[in-house]
């Protein structure tokens, strides 16, 4: 009934962006660490997020932790209402959709800086 | 045509540590993707990772509550990843001993950056506002 169809897919795309996603917490947490080195380590680190080509990782980072999350949410209708598992191919469709539609304006934000010369996206100014 | 369970049959194992991680997957997952919207909305969207400096984290964690929530993060994420990676390696690895080595090195992972994360987040004291560098790379 799984092979080759869209639960299949959706499990195994699952199980790719959890673990890549895993794979970058455990970098991430390596370099949030440097904070204890100072500003002057710990700014060159973030210098390193700046490169356009690891703005384009981080994008694909955010691409998979959509999906992971909303397959998730997909994941618990079924599991928790008894009728979702005859829908699970529309609620796969959906998740697809949902994932593509905010992947839009994440690339926006993330790589605009970078194609400023293209997008006139300045820097968003500090806030917390 | 889907086969849907009648509800009948041979029942799968209850209670145990297997239908706590089914569990956890479930809560940890549901807070996650409130703790990590929020997260990537801050870094990316509000702000621009080239302006998330020394001089940004220190405004931000003179709020205690900037802290407890990354920590959150921190250990909501790793548990909920660690718990997916322990089922993959169960789901391929077939001998006993090799899946006993790798559950090990899991667990040492998971010990490991947990106390990494955690002692940056309580140990951080910024430095005096004149010596904590720029505040925008770009």
């Amino acid at each position: 009934m799984y092979k080759g169809q869209s639960g299949m897919w959706s499990w195994l795309f699952h199980r790719v962006s959890g673990l890549a996603i895993l794979l970058f917490l455990l970098i991430h947490i390596v370099d949030i660490s440097m904070l204890s080195f100072g500003p002057a380590v710990y700014n060159n680190s973030i210098l390193l997020f700046d490169q356009w080509e690891v703005r384009l990782l981080s994008l694909a980072l955010i691409a998979a932790i959509l999906y992971h999350a909303f397959n998730g949410i997909r994941i618990m209708l079924i599991d928790f209402w008894p009728k979702a598992v005859k829908y699970q191919k529309v609620l796969f469709t959906i998740v697809l959709v949902v994932t593509i539609a905010l992947f839009i304006p994440s690339a926006y934000f993330v790589m605009g800086p970078v194609l400023y010369w293209f997008t006139h996206v300045h820097v968003a100014s500090v806030a917390h | 045509m889907s086969r849907v369970s009648t509800g009948s049959g041979p029942r799968p194992a209850s209670g145990g540590f297997e239908t706590f991680s089914w569990y956890y997957f479930r809560i940890s997952g549901v807070i996650l993707i409130f703790l990590v919207i929020v997260h990537l909305i801050i870094m990316h969207v509000t702000n621009d990772v080239s302006c998330t400096t020394y001089m940004f984290v220190s405004m931000r964690y003179s709020n205690p509550f900037w802290r407890l929530f990354d920590w959150l993060l921190l250990t909501l994420a790793l548990t909920h990843g660690m718990n997916g990676l322990r089922v993959v390696i169960d789901d391929y690895v077939r001998s006993a001993s090799a899946r006993l080595w790798l559950l090990s090195v899991v667990g040492v992972l998971l010990l490991v950056f947990f106390m990494l994360g955690t002692i940056t987040l309580i140990t951080f004291q910024p430095l005096p506002a004149a010596q904590q560098g720029i505040q925008c790379l770009r």
